[in-house]
């Protein structure tokens, strides 16, 4: 296939600005039986996340005496892309965005509080167009806010790109396929701290601070939309029964 | 042991007398192994690596079709460190992979058109990591060595239906030169090409892969994190470190 163009008059294909996020929505609790869950779709992303724990770390010799160990689990449906039929159990890529999303929890979970623990994160990505592993994490912030677990802050990730001279925010699948340049990065919004970055393509010194610009202003966009849908179930409750809370 | 060595680090303090943002000494070898199309041995101090390359003739990729193939692997041999177990690749030798992998496509650094045979054939190029010792910074010594063997990678002829990889004068195109800085946080403290000791206490690592003109690739590692003045900082002591870096593969590669 040719490289389409992918910004004409100043706008993206999908018709956004290279600033513009894609409308992001989230819902939490959508799987009953985890500790805490969020579905959520960002453009034509559908990802689900779940978390289940702390529960006795199993087998028992991988628990640490001093902390709770995270692990995460990152995985696309077979159906999930317009290619073929995706292979079964997780590829290479699969594997780094695991350990890289589980990194970036075990920075944010208070795990010193849960001793010989395990607390397990699940993503399934079951539509896929681009930014996949961005909106896991931002879904797995809400899922674990959702679960209770105590975190240090709730953190957001978004990717930022190049196209020719032009960095855009928040590829989708056809950017991230042509673009010259991607980046991923997830930060907690309380202190701007950087908890993943990856770059691939190419980025002089001004653009890669352009990006993390733009990453940090859409990050004011996206932690907002996690707050709402964290505290969407309590307002509601609120509204039904009426009661106030001070 | 470790709070002594952080007690260290944060006075300033790295064994050997080393800077803070001093690599240790770097020895790289191309052509060390003769049945390999291309190879380097790279050690930066007491870590060793071993890159052999090998030319296959393979299908495309469908969606470039006029394009060669790079396939990057890494083992963590378990006879380098006492850490290593033997078994499938872990997330660790994955990743590994992948970033060199990421840095090498991303700064174009083969031809891959140069690549191509005929319709539906092209040489699929084999990047095969090997640790051979293992004592930190793992990331800068395997694209060192991976870029090296590149450089003197003979490509083998496609003949008859036949490769031939013998009596062979034609290198394998290559044209850029990438190299990586990867950096460890320790406490509040960042240096440059830790060790297996300060690896071990470590909070967070951040490689980044430039080629003197842009950043081409970036993996930051494990749960700790950085701020942003911490990033400016290292990606700025990045691109100052290429030609140093550049310099060697040129030298080691005459």
């Amino acid at each position: 296939m040719e490289k389409p163009q992918l910004i004409v008059n100043g706008l993206r294909l999908d018709g956004r600005k290279p600033d513009e996020l894609r409308p992001i929505k989230i819902e939490t609790d959508i799987i009953k039986n985890a500790s805490g869950s969020a579905y959520m779709e960002w453009g034509n992303n559908k990802v689900i996340a779940a978390v289940y724990g702390p529960k006795e770390a199993l087998p028992k010799h991988t628990g640490d005496p001093e902390k709770a160990i995270v692990k995460c689990v990152y995985s696309m449906t077979p159906f999930s892309s317009l290619e073929e039929h995706g292979r079964s159990g997780p590829n290479r890529r699969a594997i780094e965005i695991s350990k890289v999303t589980k990194e970036v929890f075990e920075n944010i979970i208070l795990v010193e509080n849960f001793p010989r623990s395990e607390i397990d994160i699940f993503i399934e990505i079951l539509q896929a167009d681009g930014g996949t592993r961005a909106a896991g994490i931002t879904a797995a912030a809400v899922a674990l806010a959702t679960s209770g677990i105590p975190m240090r802050d709730i953190p957001y990730a978004v990717s930022a790109g190049r196209v020719g001279d032009t960095v855009i925010i928040d590829l989708n699948k056809l950017e991230d396929n042509y673009s010259d340049a991607d980046m991923p990065v997830a930060i907690a919004p309380r202190n701007n701290e950087i908890l993943l970055m990856q770059m691939d393509g190419g980025l002089t010194r001004e653009q890669f601070k352009k990006a993390l610009e733009m990453i940090k202003n859409a990050g004011k966009v996206i932690t907002k939309i996690q707050r709402e849908a964290i505290k969407k179930p309590y307002e509601d409750l609120i509204n039904k029964y009426g009661a106030k809370y001070e | 042991m470790n709070d002594y060595l952080k007690e260290l680090i944060s006075s300033g303090l790295r064994s050997h007398d080393r800077g803070n943002f001093d690599y240790r000494e770097i020895k790289i070898k191309s052509d060390v192994i003769k049945t390999a199309e291309g190879s380097a041995d790279v050690s930066i101090g007491d870590t060793r690596v071993l890159v052999g390359i090998k030319l296959d003739v393979d299908e495309p990729m469908p969606d470039k079709p006029d394009e060669g193939n790079l396939i990057t692997s890494a083992e963590l041999l378990p006879l380098a460190s006492p850490d290593f177990e033997p078994g499938p690749p872990n997330p660790e030798s994955i990743e590994l992979a992948r970033v060199v992998d990421r840095a090498l496509r991303s700064a174009e650094a083969i031809d891959m058109k140069s690549l191509f045979i005929e319709e539906n054939k092209v040489w699929s190029v084999f990047v095969d990591i090997y640790v051979l010792n293992y004592d930190g910074n793992l990331f800068d010594a395997s694209l060192l060595a991976a870029m090296t063997a590149l450089m003197k990678t003979k490509k083998p002829i496609y003949k008859d239906n036949k490769v031939i990889r013998e009596n062979l004068n034609e290198y394998l195109k290559v044209n850029n030169i990438v190299v990586s800085t990867t950096f460890a946080k320790i406490g509040d403290i960042l240096i440059l090409d830790p060790t297996g000791e300060e690896e071990s206490i470590m909070n967070a690592r951040y490689t980044i892969a430039n080629d003197g003109n842009n950043i081409r690739a970036i993996q930051k590692g494990l749960y700790g994190s950085f701020k942003e003045e911490e990033i400016d900082n290292m990606v700025e002591i990045s691109f100052k470190k290429y030609n140093e870096l550049k310099l060697l593969i040129e030298n080691a590669t005459k």
